[in-house]
């Protein structure tokens, strides 16, 4: 299946695209009545994968329920709990439900997780990730062996613009490109600047550039994320920001809107994360749309 | 070398319930180096045993407890306190054990645990920097592992999680694509970090292991 976001990224629209974590749990009844009423404000649904080492319901599972729905999903895949053989079988069984839009993942260690006993995978890296998928692509699979058929995805990756040292991150960002990325999908970003340094740098990669921005709760949402999630860094200016709010919410919906304006001109489109308050996507990207 | 640590006292008694009398093995290699079952802690152990109720009915520390030959004659020269003994308790790496209870001939405890293949930084600090893949990248990766250092083994460079060269899982920790950055920054050889590296052949670290070597 042709992916729109991809046909949207080409003719060089604006996308907007949001995240809902699948149900721990086989009752999807609220991950979809969410993810319905986030259709109407984006242009796909991102289902996380095992996020942050948490067991869930299966991503590819709830992703073929949103295609059923005519809601398009963004199918994020890790390296942690699946090795070279079940990731590209679940990359066909996605192929064959209709799930074209992939973000291939590392993954949070299962050191961060409620699973913490689990033997942790990493059989392949993102990079090699995206080989797999490229090749699955050419109607092969890793072995060589020539595929029923011939899938097409539309593969991203992810990336933290605003990690340090830059030009070591920049290297691994060349080799997600080479290796077929077609659009990165970057970490929550506070400094517009650091994206336009970003975008900057990998531009002649010719991949498209969606922005993330997360929607802030309170001072300590922020400061529980700077210490539980890998790649995520609120700035103590935002923290204090947040601090001084009579209303946290309004605040953090007001600074996200702020971040979103300020980074329109430097990516292809924003990934919004509203931590559960999704009601409020309208609000951020009010003056973006 | 093998590094090992002994397993707590209370574990290693409850393996021996029921049994009063009880040989010690050490081992004059690794335990000896990282403390788990040396001399000393040979010594150590007979003593907390007896205090404890148990009779130890001998003693011995081999010069190697993985060298199977050689565990089988040490053992046949202490035939009589080993036949006494109702159990064999090996303060040793699990290679060591497994050639004991090989030749013993009885029920064989395992006194310690083991942990990893390591360095030894200084006296008493060990550290795990190769993890036994059988197809060493060290020349491509400016000498320092990523299969061992990185927790997740990843060959390409860091993850998302890295920031300001520390690790996700430990911010004590220096990530080890940043040593490898800046080690190969030194050598004026970054260019090395722009080859993508495929995925690992795993069937080079199979088990179990086996290696005969030509005549």
């Amino acid at each position: 299946m042709i992916s729109q976001l991809q046909q949207k990224l080409a003719a060089g629209r604006f996308v907007i695209t949001s995240e809902v974590c699948p149900p721990k749990g086989a009752d999807c009844g609220e991950f979809l009545t969410t993810a319905r009423s986030l259709n109407r404000q984006v242009d796909a649904i991102n289902v996380t994968d095992n996020q942050g080492a948490n067991m869930r319901i299966a991503p590819l599972a709830v992703a073929s329920l949103l295609v059923r729905e005519g809601i398009e999903p963004v199918y994020q895949i890790t390296c942690r709990d699946r090795n070279r053989m079940a990731l590209q079988s679940d990359l066909l069984g996605a192929a064959a439900l209709g799930v074209s839009n992939i973000l291939a993942l590392t993954g949070d260690h299962i050191s961060f997780g409620d699973h913490r006993q689990g033997k942790p995978v990493f059989d392949l890296d993102s990079v090699q990730l995206l080989q797999a998928i490229s090749t699955l692509e050419s109607g092969f699979d890793l072995a060589g062996n020539k595929l029923m058929g011939t899938p097409v995805f539309f593969a991203g990756a992810a990336a933290a613009p605003a990690a340090e040292p830059f030009e070591l991150t920049l290297f691994k960002l060349q080799k997600k490109a080479t290796a077929g990325a077609r659009f990165f999908q970057t970490q929550a970003i506070f400094d517009p600047d650091r994206l336009a340094r970003f975008t900057t740098a990998v531009s002649p990669l010719n991949v498209k550039v969606i922005a993330g921005i997360i929607l802030l709760k309170s001072a300590g949402m922020a400061r529980y994320m700077n210490r539980n999630v890998p790649g995520l860094k609120v700035p103590d200016h935002i923290v204090a920001e947040m601090e001084e709010a009579s209303d946290p919410v309004a605040k953090g919906v007001e600074i996200a809107s702020r971040i979103a304006s300020a980074v329109r001109s430097h990516c292809d489109g924003l990934h919004i994360m509203a931590m559960g308050r999704e009601e409020l996507i309208p609000e951020i990207i009010k003056e973006i749309r | 070398m093998i590094v090992s640590k002994q397993k707590p006292f209370e574990d290693i008694l409850a393996s021996l319930d029921g049994r009063s009398r009880v040989f010690l093995v050490g081992c004059a290699k690794c335990a000896t180096v990282c403390k788990s079952g040396g001399e000393e802690e040979v010594w150590k152990m007979q003593e907390a045993l007896t205090t404890a109720g148990k009779e130890v009915t001998g003693s011995i520390v081999i010069d190697e407890a993985c060298h199977m030959l050689r565990v089988g004659r040490d053992l046949r020269a202490r035939k009589e306190m080993v036949e006494e003994a109702d159990a064999l308790l090996v303060l040793a790496c699990g290679a060591g054990v497994q050639s004991i209870a090989a030749s013993a001939g009885k029920t064989t405890i395992a006194g310690a645990d083991t942990l990893f293949l390591g360095n030894i930084r200084r006296f008493g600090q060990f550290e795990q920097r190769c993890s036994l893949c059988g197809e060493c990248i060290l020349t491509e990766t400016a000498g320092i592992c990523p299969v061992t250092v990185c927790p997740k083994g990843l060959l390409n460079g860091p993850c998302g999680g890295m920031d300001e060269g520390r690790c996700e899982t430990d911010p004590e920790s220096e990530c080890v694509w940043h040593q490898i950055y800046q080690r190969l920054k030194e050598q004026q050889s970054t260019d090395n970090l722009g080859k993508i590296a495929p995925g690992k052949d795993f069937s080079r670290m199979l088990k179990p292991g086996k290696l005969k070597l030509d005549k």
